[in-house]
């Protein structure tokens, strides 16, 4: 598989990363040197292997369905590049 | 002065114990220090007040008589730990200004066990790197330079501002985080001891997440039992991280006593790879040798998939950071680019200018990967090499009980040598990313110097949780070594 420049801008794209146009050829190239190099992968049989999910053997705990936490809503405008009382400021999104 | 700042941890542990120094007196020497070492760039953010502050509190408490295990005892801190009221950078435009509301747990049992924090660690932006180069606030200078010479190398990465700052004596020790090597590594090559515990043993609340399956905070220290004394603090099971084990923490520093007669150790043949320098191969030679003397068995094993970890790492680690990273919009928190049209166009552009190469080059990684057509012929793909990996391991482990492995593939390098190709610089963790992606915890230990002088480190590997086997292994390769070097300090102006 190869990765060419609109695939670079395809997924910028769904990355919701600004790419400049100047910098999709040489970033397809970059991931492509990556790319051919985890090919690698391909040569070994997975077959019936089962999918990591967890890397301790360890069952996730379970706690109360409760509110433990809350009313921080002036600590969590602390760092808000742009807010007003309890709310983040954003461009319009509606017309 | 300069014999405070080069106590090792336990030495001015007991020193404050003894009423002999007390941590104002210490902090003060490391708060000057830290000043004087500014050429290095080790810190992103110094908080001396805070920490004499600190420090005097402490003082009170062990006029008192309530003394922790860490009391009074000044530490540096990566700045991917959230220190509540202390800025917090990930090294990252994106986060540059960023001030946590909250401490993260680590840190928090750290100061509950009454130590003093210095300031924050330089790093790669967002831990993504082996050689500090990736930050946003620069470079950091290895304290090591090679004999003869005055060329800047690299102290590692991704923690590279602790590293630096533990070798050149500027904290008694430090925090590091490691997905890759990111302990190992700059431990390695700066000539200090690094652990990265079992995945779970720490708790991962408030450390800005990277790749949540394999990231795992850790000591960075001038000695193994530092090392044991660091993490029996920074050890915990925490209710606001659901992966952190619920196993006691044992006292790790009792675990050193012992000795390993007895003791068996793997060598994996497959981590001697083509083209190593020499020096690596001899030094792991003689670190086999050196634990044989002390009554170990050497015994060769077989870990067949080592050569697909690291691309199944580049595989599991950019999806994972692809995720994570997405929550970095220019909204709640962080950097936000001006000039915007609309929300679509002020979330690409916060990123696109608030996000360094590196991190960039791996958000893309993991968006690919994980993308409609792509996912099962890469991640699912890599998921079940993970699970191979770790499978090499647990068969391994039936025939011995910790494994020794050099570190690194080579020394620190040059400043710059190796940013042109990014494959070169994933290669620094061929040796250390096995231990991530089978959670294992890991140690480098300083065992020796290349002819020209430059720090080289030999890596133990221990089974799930056995840290206490681990580090009793490690300080045994530690005693052999008799690694007493440091660097000149030519940076101090």
């Amino acid at each position: 598989m190869s990765v060419d420049k609109d695939t670079v801008r395809r997924i910028a794209k769904l990355a919701r990363l600004a790419v400049p146009e100047n910098r999709l050829e040489p970033m397809a190239a970059e991931l492509n040197g990556i790319f051919q190099w985890v090919e690698m992968l391909g040569e070994v049989d997975v077959e019936g292997v089962p999918a990591m999910t967890s890397v301790v053997a360890q069952k996730l705990k379970w706690r109360k369905d409760e509110v433990n936490d809350g009313g921080q809503a002036d600590a969590l405008m602390i760092n808000a590049p742009e807010g007003e009382e309890h709310f983040f400021v954003v461009p319009k999104v509606h017309e | 002065m300069s014999d405070l700042i080069s106590m090792s941890l336990a030495e001015a542990r007991d020193a404050i114990r003894a009423k002999k120094i007390s941590s104002r007196e210490l902090t003060g020497a490391f708060v000057s220090a830290i000043e004087k070492a500014r050429p290095l760039n080790a810190f992103i953010t110094e908080v001396g007040e805070k920490a004499l502050a600190m420090a005097d509190a402490s003082d009170k408490r062990i006029a008192a008589g309530t003394i922790g295990a860490l009391e009074g005892l000044p530490l540096a801190i990566k700045d991917l730990f959230c220190t509540k009221g202390t800025r917090t950078t990930a090294a990252s435009k994106i986060l540059g200004n960023f001030v946590p509301p909250y401490e993260s747990t680590v840190t928090q049992n750290l100061w509950d066990a009454g130590a003093v924090m210095l300031g924050k660690t330089n790093l790669d932006e967002f831990a993504m790197g082996s050689s500090n180069e990736t930050s946003a606030f620069g470079p950091v200078f290895n304290p090591w330079r090679a004999n003869n010479s005055n060329a800047n190398l690299v102290p590692g990465g991704s923690s590279g501002g602790s590293s630096a700052a533990v070798a050149a004596d500027l904290c008694l020790a430090a925090t590091g985080t490691d997905t890759g090597g990111s302990i190992r590594q700059p431990a390695a090559v700066t000539g200090r001891v690094g652990l990265k515990p079992t995945y779970g043993r720490c708790s991962r609340f408030g450390i800005v997440a990277f790749a949540s399956s394999l990231d795992q905070a850790g000591p960075m220290t001038k000695t193994v039992k530092d090392a044991a004394i660091m993490l029996g603090s920074m050890a915990s099971v925490d209710a606001k991280d659901s992966t952190s084990v619920d196993i006691a923490v044992p006292d790790y520093e009792k675990l050193l006593e012992g000795g390993i007669k007895g003791l068996r150790v793997g060598i994996p043949k497959e981590y001697r790879i083509d083209g190593a320098p020499a020096e690596i191969d001899a030094l792991w030679s003689k670190g086999a040798g050196w634990l044989k003397a002390q009554g170990a068995e050497i015994v060769e094993v077989s870990l067949p998939h080592t050569k697909y970890a690291l691309p199944t790492y580049y595989i599991v680690a950019p999806a994972e950071a692809s995720s994570n990273l997405a929550r970095y919009d220019g909204v709640r928190f962080g950097y936000r680019a001006s000039g915007v049209r609309d929300i679509i166009d002020l979330y690409e552009k916060s990123r696109g200018e608030g996000f360094g190469g590196e991190v960039q080059r791996r958000i893309l990684i993991g968006t690919y990967v994980l993308s409609a057509g792509y996912y099962d012929a890469y991640y699912a793909r890599a998921q079940k090499l993970r699970s191979l990996i770790k499978r090499d391991f647990e068969r391994a482990f039936e025939q011995c009980d910790v494994l020794l492995t050099p570190t690194t593939p080579g020394p620190a390098f040059g400043v710059g040598a190796k940013t042109t190709d990014p494959l070169e610089m994933y290669l620094q963790d061929v040796f250390t990313v096995t231990v991530n992606l089978a959670g294992l915890p890991g140690i480098s230990v300083p065992a020796g110097l290349t002819e020209s002088g430059l720090p080289l480190g030999l890596q133990l590997i221990g089974k799930a949780f056995d840290e206490g086997t681990l580090l009793r292994a490690a300080q045994a390769v530690e005693t052999a070594a008799a690694f007493k070097h440091s660097p000149a300090k030519w940076w101090s102006v």
